[in-house]
Parts: structure tokens; sequence; C-alpha cells
């Protein structure tokens, strides 16, 4: 297999994403990686560390603004160009418009929210959870170039110590794709991420026993730099805003961390959570539900533990 | 002005999704409703509507009782729906799905198409982009805001670092997210009404796409092997002793969970 | 001595009945309006529809909605629990010349049958009681049929509104003129939200109630107009599951007896039913009367506890649990009619109008056969021209029921039901002495009280019920996920219940509700809680409405969503 796998970079450095991409698809065959935008020939070398022989980059203007068309342009150049027989995307909210619209332009299939990728007799195939992370479904590409979305986090990047020859290329672009025109970019104050974005989640439940209790919560939450989540139970009491309710009723989150506190785990809360990396419980209760699917149970008094770990957190940081 | 949303009919969000165990693909013989996040996109066209005139076409590629579905929207104000219902068409994938629905907006000529961001299902992730291309058209997702100017969209695009504010000129295509607006209730008159109104049901030939190219037959990915849920492994149970706290840090670090 | 009926909920029929408040261009016109999607109000349209068919003069003088069909549930069928296994003789009648029994989705002719004696630890075979013969029958889901009514109405032409609930009854001068819709789009405290949508005056020249089971427009009409019957009227709740199974099934089976207990002293009436769907499925359900005494009386618990009979054992195991719900029966029989059916502009059709068979555990097919009646009451009354507000101008709907096989039925088992509140042993000689005598005797009209009337007791029950384990006995709030329940929490609350109560009352609310609704709240002193409530769990089993709340129709939509039940 040879594979092309598409590398953002913000501030200089290159996305965590898209180098775990490419560390899988050096680990299966051979892997080049592709940086575009202003930069990129600079932060293209890096490439090399992580298992890609040739880093390509294009800093044409047309590639200045964090738009998604002009992208396709490139990569379907660059395919022609490799030969690579697969595209590798690291999921964001640019890679997935860019992979699907290449999928597009190249009539090529492309399988999303992929957590692993394998070579079965010499064939692609991935891996991808489904209907709500409950079945764990296999699958395959026809036809020429096989493209991949990769789920956020779900692919490590490896360091390899390999060095990379980085080569600039140029491509035209289609007349529509350079339509759509930047007027201005914002940075969001780091007040916190919102719950549907945050990769860490801190959530309270009825056993928090009072209001107040989420001013605790709020503390680890910022300590660990993620966002604060409640249940229905104390959404409906008043306790926090319904903005931030997790479950059937409320919002589906998937972080990479989910630590639950005082929270029972019934259902309509789980199916809103069930899809977190790693889940925290803390609990008094040794039958509450939520130590039947969690991966890390602690019975314990949350009203001790969480202070405590808030306390631990800054240190580590500090 | 014209807008096309492209809706879709989808599972009901009930408790038994499941995946039929022969054709490997997401039961869809049950109930099933307008995937949720697409009454965003149909509110939005309406509230463009109210503003500046002009004519809500409904577009969707589904099974002929997905014209219930559409029947919803219709009663939300949208003035007619268009379905491609054909056998032929059933487990289209993205490509398969993008190409139909490319013929059919192409046949209606929407200044603005709309989609809605995600579906429930699962199988419409960033259709919009793929479409786009097929249409040779500027396109802007994951709009929290939009304004509609003579001649061109201005989106307020959600990224991980922030937003941006594009615009393009019409005809466009976007997709918005489910922060854009709420949408509305139909009023009893638009549930009412909605009967009357067009709705035209198209098969592929209409369209002139080919049956080969999509469905099952023209899919570009398959889908091999169903299993268990990825496990999540041994779980550790931790009972609290005044340590808990930092076991609990250290399995984080290990992890390089922060 | 606590009972609930001391603390009565902050609400009365009143509440439910009004005039017309739209200005009058807004308001919709439509010819006859039905509320409830059920097997009575979809009779009831179909058989309008074929005769304006039939009639195409009669059909135009009624606008360009000529019958209009109120759902509150998110479709046809969303509301809908039975058991269910139905005389198909009111079928065959309503689609007569248009269809036969094979078009009409059903799970098959009754198999063969069993009725069983339940104790702890065994269950014994009797012969089943002359009305519990079920041969000739055929096994539904009343929510599949329901589904499959709705088509052949709007094949009639008959508009069905789902996801609009009908909360108020529109009655000036003395008539019924229509009925007006709920709100949508309000929050917790009632304030408008930003998608409010206000309900609607919908003015029709004839209104139907086929609500079933606690129908509150129903219940506002029988007071309005004065059409109690002699005995008050008394509910039982059912709860059920329906499972996927390793091998089928192939007979129903009835039982009586444990888990519930005998003497009269707990109040404890009513049993189960196990009855194949196709070869694939089972559904299992309890009922028992809400006159039940004990405070822990928990009939989502005792169907749990009932599974883990050997005799169900053997025949859910291994399967998997896909559906979960809850619905009250109403059980007052014959006196427990209201005196007339009609009023000027109004017919009351089903369960709503107390037009169930206990003894028989039939219902279905009386408000599919009093559905097709009040159409045909409806149309001679639009065919004459007549103005349906006239007093008398539907009362041969009233003697079309009189005349009907469903009457002579529940005439002769009129005292049966009353007769268990002697107990079991008592009830039961009682009740073969009205089979043998085919209702002769005893004569005279057994009493019925009032569920919320009955004086709470404390036994211990709630130790007997089977811990959940999430794969085979289930707690009620994974039970309300099964059943499809995802109504928006940001609601006002629809349940009227004193906030204020004694602490039995509150305890014996929280384990009544199969949903998990209400918790007892904080101590108040002297004796007295608050009363928390989750409205967004309700799955409108009217149980609340039987024991000293008050049910009212939420928004639109909310609820759950049953399909197979």
């Amino acid at each position: 297999m040879k594979a092309l796998v598409f590398l953002e970079h913000y501030a200089g450095e290159l996305e965590k994403g898209g180098l775990g991409a490419l560390s899988k698809a050096a680990s299966l065959g051979e892997a080049v990686g592709v940086v575009l935008g202003p930069g990129a020939s600079e932060v293209a070398a890096r490439a090399g560390a992580y298992g890609a022989t040739k880093a390509y980059a294009c800093e044409d203007d047309v590639l200045a603004s964090p738009l998604p068309q002009p992208r396709v342009d490139a990569l379907a150049t660059l395919v022609q160009k490799t030969g690579a027989d697969a595209v590798l995307f690291a999921a964001s909210v640019l890679s997935a418009d860019v992979a699907a619209g290449l999928a597009a332009r190249l009539d090529a299939g492309l399988n999303w929210d992929v957590i692993d990728l394998s070579v079965n007799d010499g064939e692609l195939v991935g891996k991808r959870p489904a209907l709500g992370d409950t079945v764990l479904v296999d699958v395959g590409w026809k036809g020429g170039t096989k493209l991949a979305l990769i789920r956020s986090g779900a692919l490590d990047p490896v360091e390899s110590g390999g060095v990379a020859e980085v080569e600039l290329f140029e491509t035209s672009f289609s007349d529509f794709a350079t339509l759509a025109a930047l007027v201005e970019q914002t940075q969001e104050e780091v007040t916190g991420p919102s719950i549907e974005e945050a990769d860490i989640i801190v959530a309270g439940g009825r056993g928090l026993g009072s209001p107040e209790g989420f001013t605790m919560l709020e503390e680890l939450a910022a300590a660990l730099g993620g966002a604060v989540g409640a249940t229905r139970a104390v959404v409906d009491a008043g306790w926090y805003p319904y903005s931030t309710q997790v479950g059937q009723t409320g919002k589906t989150v998937s972080p990479k961390l989910y630590i639950a506190c005082g929270i029972s785990g019934a259902i309509q809360h789980k199916v809103g959570m069930q899809g977190a990396g790693t889940i925290i419980a803390i609990n008094k209760d040794p039958n509450a539900p939520i130590f039947d699917f969690c991966d890390i149970g602690v019975v314990g008094d949350l009203h001790q533990i969480v202070p405590k770990l808030t306390e631990l957190v800054r240190a580590s940081r500090a | 002005m014209k807008i096309a949303v492209c809706v879709k009919h989808v599972p009901d969000a009930t408790v038994h999704k499941r995946i039929d165990p022969e054709t490997k693909r997401l039961d869809r013989s049950g109930e099933s409703t307008l995937n949720p996040t697409d009454l965003n996109a149909v509110e939005e066209a309406l509230r463009i509507k109210e503003a500046h005139g002009g004519e809500v076409v409904l577009v969707s590629l589904g099974p002929a009782k997905a014209s219930d579905s559409l029947r919803k929207a219709l009663a939300m104000g949208a003035d007619r729906s268009v379905l491609v219902s054909d056998d032929a068409a059933a487990g289209s994938d993205l490509l398969g799905t993008a190409r139909v629905l490319a013929a059919a907006l192409e046949r209606e000529g929407a200044d603005l198409v709309l989609f809605g961001q995600a579906s429930s299902d699962g199988d419409g992730a960033v259709l919009w982009a793929a479409v786009a291309d097929r249409l040779r058209r500027p396109m802007i997702s994951q709009v929290a805001a939009l304004t509609v100017d003579a001649g061109s969209i201005t989106g307020k695009r959600q990224t991980e670092h922030g937003y941006d504010v594009i615009t393009a000129p019409l005809p466009a295509v976007a997709a918005v997210s489910d922060a854009i607006n709420e949408p509305r209730y139909p009023s009893l008159k638009g549930i009412m009404g909605a009967k009357s109104k067009p709705q035209e049901s198209l098969a592929l030939a209409d369209l002139g796409v080919a049956a080969e190219s999509v469905g099952e037959a023209g899919s570009q990915t398959t889908v091999l092997e169903l299993g268990p849920p990825p496990s999540r492994g041994n779980q550790i149970t931790i009972e609290d002793d005044g340590s808990a706290a930092q076991k609990i840090l250290d399995i984080v670090l290990e992890r390089r969970l922060l | 001595m606590t009972r609930p009926i001391d603390f009565p909920p902050p609400f009365g029929p009143a509440d439910a009945v009004g005039v017309p408040s739209d200005p009058h261009e807004e308001r919709i016109e439509v010819g006859v309006a039905i509320v409830g999607a059920g097997p009575g109000g979809l009779a009831c349209a179909i058989r309008l529809g074929q005769l304006l068919e039939e009639h195409p003069e009669v059909r135009e003088r009624l606008g360009e909605v000529p019958v209009a069909l109120f759902e509150k549930g998110k479709q046809a069928g969303s509301h809908l629990l039975s058991g269910a296994v139905v005389n198909p003789r009111a079928l065959r009648q309503l689609f007569r010349g248009r269809l036969t029994m094979a078009d009409v989705p059903t799970y098959g002719e009754v198999p063969g049958e069993a009725v069983y004696l339940m104790s702890r630890r065994s269950a014994v075979r009797i012969p089943p009681p002359p009305t519990m013969r079920n041969h000739g029958n055929v096994i539904v889901s009343i929510s599949a049929l329901a589904r499959f009514l709705a088509e052949q109405a709007e094949a009639l032409g008959v508009a069905v509104l789902p996801e609009t609930a009908a909360t108020k009854l529109l009655v000036e001068h003395g008539r019924v003129v229509g009925i007006r819709t709920g709100d949508r789009g309000r929050g917790r405290e009632s304030e408008p939200l930003s998608t409010f949508e206000s309900g609607s005056d919908v003015v029709a020249g004839l209104t139907v109630l086929a609500e079933g089971t606690q129908g509150y427009l129903t219940a506002a009409a029988i007071d309005r107009f004065g059409l109690e019957g002699e005995n008050p009227q008394i509910w039982a709740l059912g709860v059920k599951e329906v499972w996927r199974v390793p091998k089928p099934l192939r007979r129903i089976v009835h039982t009586m007896g444990w888990p519930l207990r005998k003497s009269a002293r707990y109040g404890e009436f009513g049993g189960s039913f196990i009855y194949p769907m196709g070869d694939e499925l089972v559904t299992v359900g309890f009922v028992a009367g809400l006159e039940a005494k004990d405070v822990e009386f928990s009939v989502h618990d005792i169907l749990q506890e009932f599974k883990t009979h050997r005799l169900v054992w053997k025949i859910l195991h291994g399967g998997e649990r896909v559906a979960w719900g809850a619905k009250t029966i109403t059980e007052g029989g014959y006196f427990s009619l209201p005196r007339r059916f009609n009023a000027p502009g109004l017919l009351l059709v089903g369960e709503g109008a107390g037009l169930v068979n206990v003894p028989r555990l039939k219902g279905v097919h009386y408000a599919i056969e009093s559905g097709r009646l009040a159409g045909e009451a409806a149309f001679r009354a639009l065919q004459r021209g007549e103005v349906a507000g006239r007093v008398g101008a539907l009362d041969s709907y009233d003697e079309s029921l009189r005349e009907s096989p469903m009457w002579r039925e529940l005439y002769e088992v009129r005292n049966m039901r009353q007769a268990f509140d002697k107990g079991f042993f008592v009830g039961g000689a009682l009740a073969s002495m009205m089979t043998v005598t085919k209702g002769r005797m005893p004569n005279g009209r057994f009493p019925t009280h009032p569920n919320a009337a009955a004086s709470l007791i404390k036994t211990g029950r709630a130790a007997r019920y089977p811990t959940p384990d999430g794969t085979y006995v289930y707690d009620k709030l994974s039970s309300v996920f099964a059943s499809g329940n995802r109504t928006r929490d940001d609601q006002p609350n629809h349940l009227k219940v004193q906030s204020r109560v004694r602490r039995p009352v509150a305890e014996a609310w929280k384990w009544m509700c199969p949903a998990h609704v209400y918790e007892v709240g904080h101590d108040l002193g002297d004796g007295m809680v608050s009363v928390e409530i989750t409205p967004s769990n309700c799955v409108q089993c009217g149980a609340i409405t039987a024991k000293g709340g008050r049910l009212t129709p939420p928004e639109g939509g909310s609820g759950p969503e049953y399909t197979l039940t």
C-alpha cells in the first residue's frame, strides 16, 4: 500500500491526529505526507520523524485560507503524481470536507470514523464503531483509491526517527473551488470548551448532594482544561443549565476522558456518553449501574476525592 | 430565491436500532422519521424564504415511505418535495448518494442548497462536500449563522479554534450545524395543508443516473464483518482509602489523557 | 387511615372545557373531529370515510376537511398498548366488502391456550373459564394494528394529524362545537420558548371522543353533560414486555394467583398473559387492579417477580427484551358505563366510554364496534342535514350500542369484576355462579369503590421484588428507555397532583408508577412530605388519575413511541 497522509498544521506544529494516521500508514506500507498552506514547507520535514519517506508541500496563496475546496484540487493532483492508492485524513472540521470532496472528485470510496487500519490478505481493512459505539464493523474498499477519515484521537503518533525529503509541488485550481473567501477569523477565548468539543468532561449527578457541588467540579474541570456536564436529574432540579445536560434528551458527547461524579448511570445518561474514550466513575454506592460500564470505578466519597484530585492535577501541571 | 434542502429519512432513534445480520447494513425496516438535524436546515431555508421570498424545495433519496417524513417538513412550511425512490439506489454509499442528489439538484437549479450537519444513522456525514464537488459550486460547512445578501451568502463557520467568517457567491452549498436555530413546530394549519403540496417521485432513469453507479452495486466501500463492541478492556476498581485521587491521576497520566 | 382520595389533584374536569377563543378567521373548520387514533377512533374514521366515499353529496357539504383525526402520540399506535387477543368479528364487519382478515396485520389465530393457577413454586393448569375461551380469535399488536388502520383511514381521505393533543372541549350554548389543540414550545414554567406554537380552535359539526383509558376530554364531557354511570369507574394497570425468544411459543397462556395475594384484605386482583407474536416474539404482561392497598404495590416489579417463575423463565430465558410499556385498563364494566353515550354535537366511543369486558379481557373489538356504529350515526345525522347539536339527534348511536352483542355480553358479566373485592376464593365462587347462570345470578348491582379510596397498608411487599440485573429483570428507568420515550425535558409539568401529602400517599405513588415519575421529597413535618416529579419519564399510562392525581395531555408528540406493544 502507498498512502498519502493529509497533515494539518497549526501555529507552526503538525497536528497530532495527522501524525497518528501517518504512523499507522507507515507501519502498513509506504507513507508520504502532504502539508498545505502558509508555512507548510517549514513544518513538512517533521513528517519524517513519524514514518513519512517523503513530504509534499504547497504554499500557493489560494491555500492561505483554511478552506476545503482548493485542498481537494491539490490532493487530486498529488494522488495522480504520487500514484498513491490510499489517502488518509485525521478527522477535523476541515479534513472531513476535504476527504468527501476528494471522494467525489476521484470517484473513490470513503470510510469515516475509522479507529484502526490493517492489511488483511493484501487488502486494506478499516475498523469503525457503529450504532452509537455499540458494535464494531470491519469495512473495506472497492476500486482504485481508498480514502479513510480517522476518528479524532484514535491513532497515536509513534516516532520512528526517520527523515523525509520535502518536495514542493504545484497545482491548478478548479474555478468553483476558489469562489468561497475567508472574511474574518476569530480565535475563541479560552474560557473552556463547550461540552460538545471538550476532550475532557467532568460531569455531576444527584450524588453531589447540592448545587454547590458543581463549584467543586468546575475547579476540577478548569484544572484539567475540560468542560462541566450534568445529568437530567440535576438539570431538572435547577442545579445546572440545560445546555450542559448529557444524555438521551440532552447532548451526546465522546470526549477522551469522562469523569462521572455522583452519577448512578441510568441508561438515559449512558447513551449520551458511552462513546467516551475512558470513563472514570466516582460514586459511594458500589451497586450503581455506572460501575458496569466504566473503565475505572472508584467507590468513595466524591467530596473528598474530587478536591484532592484537583489539587494533584494542578500540582502536576505546575 | 429558490432554496433546495437535502433531507434524509432515517430509522427512528428508538431503542432497537440493529444491524441486519444478513445485509450487514442498518436495519431500516422499522419506523422512521426525518433526520433531526435536517430540520435545522429546513428551518433556516424557511427563514430565508420569509426574509427574501422564493421557494423551498425538499430533495431526498430514499424509499417510497420517505414521503411521510417529507410531509412533516412540508408541514413546517416547505413548498414541495422531490423524492428519488428507486430500488437500485438502496444501499448507496457516500458517492452513490452524492451522485443521485447532485443529479436531482441540477434538475432543480436552486440558488442555495442546504444540508443539515450530521445524520443520526451515521451514514450521511460530509455528504455536502461530495455534492458540492459534483455540482461544481462553492461550499461553506459547519455554519452556525447564515446571512443572505444580493447574490451571496455569508456563513459563520465553527472550527476547533474559534470561528471563521466565509462568503461565497450564489449559487452555493451550505451545511448548517444544529446550533444555527431551533426548528419550528408545524402549525395545525401547516400539518393539514401539507397533504396538498406537490410531492414528486423520481426514478434513477428520470435523472439519467445509471443504476450500476449507485446502490450496493456502485458502492466503493464494503462492510465485511460485524463484531461485538470495542471492549473496554479490564475494568479497574478502586476502593478509596484516601489514595484514590492519586491513583486516578496516575492512570490519567499513564494513558496520556492530559 | 391514609387514602390517596383525600389528596385530590389541583384540577377539575371543568378545566378542560371552554369556548372558542381564536378570532373566527383563524379557527380551523372540519366536518367531523375525532380525538384518538386508537382502534375506536380509527374505526369511526374509516366507517365515516367509507360512507362519505359512497355519498359524495354529503361529503361536499363538510368542506375541505370532512374528517380530521387527532392523535397526541408521534404516530398512530405510539401510545397504544394491549395484550392482545382480539375477536375479529368487528374488523370483519368494518371492512365488509373491501378487505378480509388476511389483509389485516395479525400474528394469526390463537394456536391453543392454557390457564394456570400459580403459586411461588408451581403452576396448576385449570380448564379455561368460559369467559376466557379464545378459539377463533387472533393475536395482534395493537400498535401495529393502529398503524394499519391509519393507512386505511388516510386512503379514504381522513386527515390523520399526529403529534396533536386535544386539550379542551369547546362547548357553546350547551352543545359541543369542537376541540382546542394543545400549545407546543412552552418551557418548564409554561413560558413560551422561541419555538412556541399556539394551539388552535378546531370547529366541527360533530366531535367524537375516542381517547381510550382515562380519556381527558371524555371525563370533562361526562361531567359537563351529567352522563355519569351508576358505579364509579375503576381501573387496573397493565405492564408488559415484548421479548425476542429462542424457541417459538405455541399457545397463549393466562395465569391467576401468584404473585398476587388472595385475601380480600390486600385488594390484589389480576393476572398475567403470555402471548406468542409469530415465531420469534413473545409478549408477557401483568394486569392488576388499582384498588390494591399495599403502599409498595408496583405492577412493574410484580411483572419482574412473575418472570422469575419457572413457567415464564422457560419461555423467555436466552431471549432479549425488545419492548416495554404500561397502560391502565378500564374495569368498571356495565354499571360504570355512562348513562348516555351522546350529547349535543358529541359521541363517546370505546374504552374511554367504559366499553371493556374485563372477564373476557376484551376491549379492542368493542372499540372498533362502537367506533363503527358512531361513524354510522354521525353519517346519518349529517345526511339528514341535521344540526348534530339538536338534542336527541344522535340518540340512534345509543340505540345501536344497546342492540349490539357487546351490550348483552357486558350485561352478563356486570358484577363479575366487583365480586373479586371479596377476595380470590369468594370472588371466584361468585364468578362461577354468574357464568353458570349466564349472568342471571346473583342479581342486583354490586358496587365499585374509587381506586383512590383504598386505605393504604404496609406489609413489606417490596422485599419480594427481584433485584434488577439489566438482562432478565429490569428496573423502571431502563424500561422507560425501552418504551421509546424521549420526551423533551423543559416542558410544563402535565401531571396534576397535590404537592404536599402524607408520606404513605407519596410512597404509594412512587411504587405505583411504572415509569418512576414520583419520588418522596422532603419531610415537611407533621407526617407530610413533598412530592418530587420527573414528568419527562411519564409514559401516560394514567395510573395516577386512578389514584388521586390527574394525567393531562402533555405537548403533542411526547411520551412513549410504542411500535410492538
